[in-house]
């Protein structure tokens, strides 16, 4: 038998030993050269391509070394990473390598839900699947089954269901997520702000957040230039129920009661006119409304705002003028989950109005207007359909959305929820039971389902659910179309494999048109492999495909974003002016301006369930993660210090930090066991969880079992009447007791 | 031709006002050093001080702090810790027995066990500043907070900003004369 090291050392150590009686002492070992431990993770080649462990999309550098991917550094020749990566983004060698990643497609054998499968061929899942498809398509026709998707790869399935011949494509990042800021500005400006957001934080002079909390929240592009604005002297007023990692920067924190920024938003614009610190020649030149607004927030002085907001008059007054100080580049950050209350599309709309009232809109500082490279669209047979969207009760409701709602197409999969009903779904990359509000409904529109497949990598709760399961290669592994985004400094990034797809996995341009062939819509995948559609473009875009594949992403000529650079602002309204009133919403029914309406408080002994982001994770996709689970592996509630003193059934013993407990909602519905955070660092009247926690799919073998889903809670939620949006923090929790 | 008689002096300096304790620092060091899952040789800490409403807090990426005056290597007793270029605190691993006297001794819990037995913790990643490199923290930190060098050469960026900013040291109290600042 071989020495072991360890052997070779005790056997060393034996001989100093001697070596120390016989007169040396330990210096002797200071006298030999050590050697400078290298860990020789360099790859022995570097595989450019753009990340996927969230939808920010940074250019990163795969370092492969014998085939397997070593680590993930950014690219410093791509605009949204400039060479620095987020955590998540260096967890992604260990999501390739995780070894709970789905395998092999899967049959179901048992009651959906029950995660009961049979490992089949591809052949065998996919005839499955287009078999099913085929069944509805023949029954009801094309536009019963629907798509949910979510990432960049939901593109080949977008396109196999524009072949199928359905509009039911939806992706919970609208009506879940960004929709309602998109709409708001949209009815403000003419355009929304896409992502990555046209927002130059780098050179803004003054940060105000509402709820957003950059940092903890990692789009990394926005961090960078978050630091570098502070680095530079930037100054932030930061509102939020949470002491955030971004307040902890901040001049001014303002601690808002949950559910009244469009209060606090009102008061600023009160003192802003009053004051006359708006920028009165941008505002005449380019803003119609003015004297309606004027009128419309007379009243809503801070003295108003006080009781509503629990920010006192003279904070309000004061953060005004510091806010207004700074103008033009004085940033209102439009943050990015907007979908809070119900009323988030008024809210945005403020947040908009107070941003054109500090002319930051179209200038250095504030909201720019950047381009997109040229990058044609593959040649293709146009998208076919009879038929409108299923995702609301009535055509007439939401008339503003401009995204198919998922919340809605779900609801159109219960009997009578639709003006017709939804008979199939493929799931592309989101989790839904994670994504959408009251999951108890979503299982009950599965369970209507004459089928469901999901495509996924790692075998997340929606996986569970499903008929068929398409295990799918992760961006690592696989080909995806080009990106070609509006930015500051616009870009097209390419995203190419850096190893041999692992096991039986495959990429999702494979899997969609395996099942195009087999539907018999093969004419709208008129290539085989996907080099020629993204070359195609490429060539299209006078680029050459070898060297943007060489360096994973080719620059364009920067055009002026601002008045500042030159550019001449127009706006796509009606009016083409900025509307501070909006006719078109008045015409709808709405308010034209943003009111505030009351929201329903937490009754006694219970707190409103916020909840948010940490950095190291992307909703539930990221915590099965071992690497990154190393730095965060559960989350925590976060709970008021004093409040925890004074909890109903602590009484003998009160709240521990550290103590695991449950929450219980409104409707009765528990948690999993979550660790209590007690801090001082958030209000008293809500609770704080991180999203995408307390998984309960046994095939994620590191995240079951570890902290609280706040989805699971989410039992109610505020539709916005403009588009849609589910708002989703008006549930209320309270805390119970579980450890002896 | 002179001499260049000045010894170089690794440090870092790490700027507290722009770091967001995201933790990219502590990862982008496992994945360049190829860490076990439960190894770290840099992390965040947070200290929040007062009471709601009233808070103040402090954010800093911490690594070992790479001491002139190492009280780890005064206390090994295998000679595996040792100084190496620019002052860089190393490990032996070949002479390292595990017996953690460096653990102990170390005042900021810089070292852990590696599961193969020796003590291990943060080594300014030398293999790639020997290349030329910069340390891997540093160079993917988003919001760029790190800042390596050699204190010793005044035209470093470190020498900089130790001249421009405001610094200080954690528990100077130990005598050991570490080689991180932090900027507040």
């Amino acid at each position: 038998m071989p020495f072991t090291r360890r052997q070779f050392i005790r056997i060393g150590a034996a001989a100093g030993g001697v070596a120390a009686a016989s007169g040396l002492t330990t210096n002797w070992w200071n006298l030999q050269a050590h050697e400078i431990p290298d860990p020789k993770t360099d790859g022995d080649h570097v595989v450019p391509t753009f990340c996927e462990l969230c939808f920010w999309k940074c250019g990163v550098l795969a370092h492969v070394k014998n085939g397997r991917v070593t680590k993930i550094v950014g690219n410093p020749a791509h605009p949204l990473s400039r060479g620095r990566i987020c955590p998540r983004g260096t967890g992604a060698a260990a999501l390739l390598y995780d070894p709970d990643r789905l395998k092999q497609p899967l049959l179901r054998r048992s009651k959906r839900g029950q995660q009961v499968f049979e490992a089949v061929s591809w052949s065998a899942a996919l005839d499955e699947t287009a078999k099913q498809m085929d069944a509805i398509r023949t029954k009801y026709g094309p536009e019963a089954f629907a798509l949910f998707t979510h990432g960049w790869g939901g593109s080949w399935f977008t396109r196999l269901m524009q072949a199928y011949g359905s509009p039911n494509i939806a992706a919970p990042s609208y009506a879940q997520c960004r929709g309602p800021r998109d709409v708001a500005f949209t009815m403000t400006f003419g355009q929304g702000l896409g992502s990555p957001e046209s927002i130059d934080i780098e050179n803004a002079r003054c940060i105000t957040l509402l709820g957003s909390h950059l940092g903890e929240n990692m789009h990394n592009t926005q961090v960078q230039e978050f630091a570098e604005a502070i680095g530079k002297g930037a100054q932030l007023v930061v509102v939020d129920p949470r002491f955030s990692t971004a307040a902890s920067k901040a001049k001014y924190w303002l601690p808002i009661k949950p559910g009244t920024d469009i209060a606090l938003l009102l008061a600023w614009m009160n003192v802003i006119i009053d004051e006359k610190r708006y920028d009165a020649e941008y505002v005449t030149k380019y803003a119609t409304g003015f004297d309606e607004l004027t009128k419309h927030v007379a009243s809503k002085t801070p003295e108003w705002a006080y009781p509503i907001t629990g920010i006192p008059a003279e904070k309000i007054r004061e953060t005004a003028r510091f806010i207004a100080g700074f103008r033009p580049a004085s940033l209102i950050h439009p943050g990015r989950h907007a979908t809070w209350y119900g009323d988030d599309t008024q809210r945005m709309r403020a947040v908009g109005i107070l941003a054109a009232l500090l002319g930051s809109w179209g200038r250095r500082g504030g909201y720019i207007l950047p381009s997109a490279m040229e990058l044609p669209k593959y040649p293709g047979k146009a998208a076919h359909t009879a038929a409108v969207a299923a995702d609301r009760k009535q055509p007439s409701l939401y008339p503003l959305a401009d995204e198919t709602l998922a919340s809605g197409v779900c609801d159109a999969t219960i009997p009578g929820q639709s003006s017709y009903q939804l008979h199939g779904w493929l799931v592309y990359g989101t989790n839904l039971m994670q994504s959408l509000p009251d999951p108890r409904n979503t299982e009950k529109a599965i369970q209507a389902l004459d089928f469901i497949a999901a495509i996924d990598v790692l075998p997340a709760e929606i996986t569970g659910w499903s008929d068929v399961v398409l295990p799918e290669s992760t961006y690592l592994e696989r080909y995806d179309d080009a990106w070609s985004p509006a930015y500051k400094q616009p870009f097209i990034a390419v995203r190419q494999p850096a190893v041999q797809p692992m096991y039986d996995s495959k990429p999702g341009w494979w899997i969609a048109r395996q099942l195009a062939e087999r539907l018999g819509v093969d004419d709208y995948f008129d290539w085989t492999d996907p080099r020629q559609v993204i070359d195609w473009r490429l060539k299209a875009a006078h680029q050459d495909p070898g060297k943007v594949f060489l360096n994973g992403v080719v620059e364009g000529q920067r055009v002026p974003v601002c008045e500042e650079d030159g550019l001449q602002l127009s706006f796509d309204t009606p009016s083409k002016k900025i509307e501070l009133h909006s006719a078109t919403l008045a015409a709808a029914g709405f308010p034209p301006i943003p009111d505030y309406t009351p929201h329903e408080e937490p009754p006694a002994g219970m707190f409103r369930l916020l909840f948010g982001r940490a950095p190291t994770h992307t909703f539930g996709r990221t915590t099965n993660n071992r690497f990154l689970g190393s730095v965060y592996g559960e989350n925590e509630v976060w709970i008021n210090s004093i409040a925890a003193k004074s909890l109903a059934g602590f009484e003998d013993r009160p709240l521990k930090n550290g103590e695991y407990i449950v929450l219980e909602n409104q409707d009765g519905i528990r948690s999993a066991k979550v660790k209590a955070k007690v801090t001082e660092r958030i209000r008293g009247d809500a609770v704080y969880l991180v999203h995408g926690w307390g998984h309960t799919s046994n095939g994620l073998k590191f995240a079951k079992g570890r902290g609280a889903s706040d989805s699971t809670l989410v039992t109610r939620y505020a539709t916005d009447p403009i588009m849609g949006g589910t708002g989703m923090s008006v549930n209320f929790v309270r805390v119970v007791r579980v450890e002896a | 031709m002179r001499f260049n008689v000045i010894k170089k002096r690794y440090a870092m300096a790490v700027d507290t006002r722009r770091c967001v304790g995201c933790s990219a620092c502590s990862l982008a060091c496992k994945a360049e050093n190829d860490l076990p899952i439960e190894g770290f040789r840099s992390w965040v800490e947070t200290e929040t001080k007062g009471t709601f409403p009233n808070l103040a807090m402090e954010i800093r990426s911490e690594r070992c702090e790479q001491c002139s005056n190492a009280a780890c290597v005064s206390n090994c007793p295998t000679g595996a810790s040792h100084y190496s270029k620019g002052g860089v605190v190393l490990v032996d691993r070949d002479l390292c027995t595990g017996c953690k006297a460096c653990v102990a001794a170390c005042p900021f819990s810089a070292r852990y066990i590696h599961p193969d037995g020796y003590a291990d913790k943060c080594t300014f990643c030398l293999h790639r500043v020997e290349r030329g490199q910069q340390v891997a923290c540093a160079e993917n930190c988003p919001t760029k907070s790190l800042t390596f060098g050699d204190a010793n050469d005044p035209e470093s960026d470190i020498a900089r900003l130790l001249r421009e900013r405001q610094w200080k040291q954690l528990d100077t109290a130990a005598g050991t004369k570490p080689n991180l600042y932090y900027l507040v």
